[in-house]
This record gives C-alpha cells, structure tokens and sequence, in this order.
C-alpha cells in the first residue's frame, strides 16, 4: 500500500485540490507566502486612504493655526500635558504588545497572541478612559464647541476653532480605536480556538497594521494639540 | 516577501518602545524650551522620526516587498502634494495685496 501511494507521488506532479490543500489557503493564491503578500500590500493601500483621510484634518489644523497663532496656543494652554503625555505612552506600549501578538502568531503561539491582544484591548482601554476624562473636563469648563461654549480670553472665535479641530481629531482618533478594539476582541476568540498558524495570520498582522497606523495618528497630534507654545513667548 | 516570512525579535520591539519613549520625553522638555521658530521644527522631526520607527520596525516595512515599500512612499507624496498645493494657494493670498 505504501509503495503504490509513493509511486503515484512520484509519477504525478503536485496538483492543488480541496483535499490537499492547506486549510486557509485560498484558492486563488499558489501559496501562503503569495497570499500574505497580497494581504500585507492590501492593508496598505487601505492605510494609504486612511493618511489622506486624517491628512484634511491636520491641513485645517496648520492653515487655521497659522492664521490664528494666539488663539491655538491659549486653546492649547487648556490641554492637560500629564493626562496626554501619559496616553502618548499607554498608546506606544499598546503597539508594542500588538507587535508581539503578531510575533507570536509568526512564531505559532496562540495562547501568546491571545494574552498579547487582550493586553492590547487593555491598554486600549486605558487611553480611551483617559480620553473620557479630558473629554468630560471640557464639558465641565464648557470649552465644546457650540452653544455652551464659553471663552473670557480674546479671540473666542478661534479659539473655538482650536476645539473644534481638537474634538473633530482627537475624536475621530478616538473612533478609530473603538474599531480596532473591537477587531482585535474578535480576533482574540479566533485565535484561542486555534484559527491562526504559522502560515495563516493574515487577519493578525493587517489588524496590527491598522493599529500601528493608530499610534503614528497620536503621535502627531500629542505635541500639535497639547504642547503649543509652553515655552512662554 | 521572500517564502520565508522575515520575523522581527522581541528584543528590537523593545528597543524600539524605549526609543519612542525617549523621543516621547524629548518632544515634551523642547516644548518648554525656546527655541522661536524652531519649536514647530523640533516637534515635528521627532514626531516623523517615532512615525518612521513606528512604520520600519513595528509595521515590518523594513522587510516588505519594493512594492509595498513605494505604496508607502505614494501615501507620504500625496500627502505632501496635499499640503503644498493648499497651503501654496493660502499663504501666497496676501502677496498681491
């Protein structure tokens, strides 16, 4: 028995069918490493909308702030550095627990990539809290935008400018985690039932991409919003 | 991507969060110094150098396909031709008085 099944081995050429092929390979790519290419470029091209997305918003940012100067750094003097300073960390270590979720995943480990997710959703959590803080001081002093919105200070148009632009980024930043987090909870199940390999972690790695994207968003809105003009010219 | 998938080790991840984090610390002490014009200079150099760590490192473009390595490089120039056709047309505004 054996040796019929090497001689068909030998005699025909390996031709894929759904039987033999491994399980997570679609059909229209000759090999993981084909289909992990197309995944990774894929989530690029997405991200690279994405840029352009975020992009409008810092471009009203640079061409109001310019306009405005005085009245952003006020608006900005209301910020709290520490609160914001803190979620610039919470947020990068984030990235690197997603970037280790997707190390184990490279490595074939699923309970790692379960602990390294949910570690992720945590800090997630974390920054989003904070964020709720800030958010809810501004309600209090009533420096959101619209009929509440109250200003001592001159120029409380632009300054109110300042905020909207403030809640318009930081909020949209925001809904970008909500989505990520909520991603990352269902891969988080997936992986503990055992759905990603070695070969197959597409979902894992494109997921972290989008977070990573996340992380470079704040990055520039940490020192854009929150350190304006803290030298005291 | 070559057939073998080329894995980052934990050790550059955390080298590259202590960097971050030193540049984190480094964005927030230039704040309080004045350097005039040059504080927006200083902020934005290490905020585009944590995003390129972020982008090298993190999102693996270090060993992605030439492909993917000019989708990337795209996604900055569209952004830049963004920024410079608007902010050409606002800035310039005030130069026939």
């Amino acid at each position: 028995m054996s040796t019929s099944a090497e001689a068909s081995r030998a005699g025909t050429p390996e031709i894929p069918d759904s039987k033999s092929r491994a399980w997570g390979l679609a059909h229209h790519f000759e090999s993981f490493a084909q289909q992990q290419e197309a995944s990774y470029l894929g989530m690029w091209l997405f991200l690279v909308q994405e840029i352009m997305f975020f992009g409008g918003l810092f471009l009203a940012y640079i061409v109001y702030r310019t306009g405005h100067p005085e009245a952003f750094t006020s608006g900005s003097h209301e910020l709290d550095i520490t609160l914001g300073g803190i979620n610039t960390v919470v947020l990068i270590a984030s990235s690197l627990t997603m970037a280790l979720a997707v190390w184990a995943a490279q490595k074939g480990r699923s309970k790692g990539i379960v602990v390294f997710i949910i570690l992720t959703i945590l800090l997630g959590g974390v920054f989003l809290g904070i964020k709720t803080v800030e958010y809810s001081h501004k309600w209090h002093e009533h420096h959101v935008p619209g009929p509440h919105f109250e200003w001592d200070g001159p120029d409380a148009p632009h300054v109110q400018m300042f905020f909207n632009l403030y809640f318009a980024m930081t909020g949209l930043h925001a809904l970008h985690m909500v989505v990520g987090m909520a991603l990352l909870a269902v891969i988080a199940v997936w992986a503990w039932r055992g759905a990603f390999t070695k070969e197959n972690h597409n979902l894992i790695e494109g997921i972290g991409l989008y977070w990573h994207f996340v992380d470079i968003v704040w990055i520039f809105l940490f020192p854009l919003l929150y350190l304006l003009g803290r030298n005291g010219v | 991507m070559s057939d073998h998938e080329q894995v980052t080790g934990v050790g550059a991840y955390v080298v590259v969060f202590l960097a971050l984090m030193v540049l984190t610390s480094l964005t927030v002490g230039a704040a309080f110094v004045d350097l005039g014009p040059f504080n927006d200079v200083v902020a934005l150099a290490i905020a585009f150098t944590k995003a390129t760590l972020v982008v090298l490192i993190f999102m693996h473009v270090r060993h992605a396909s030439r492909l993917t390595k000019i989708t990337v490089v795209a996604g900055f120039l569209w952004l830049l031709i963004l920024f410079g056709i608007t902010l050409t047309d606002y800035f310039s505004r005030g130069f026939l008085g």
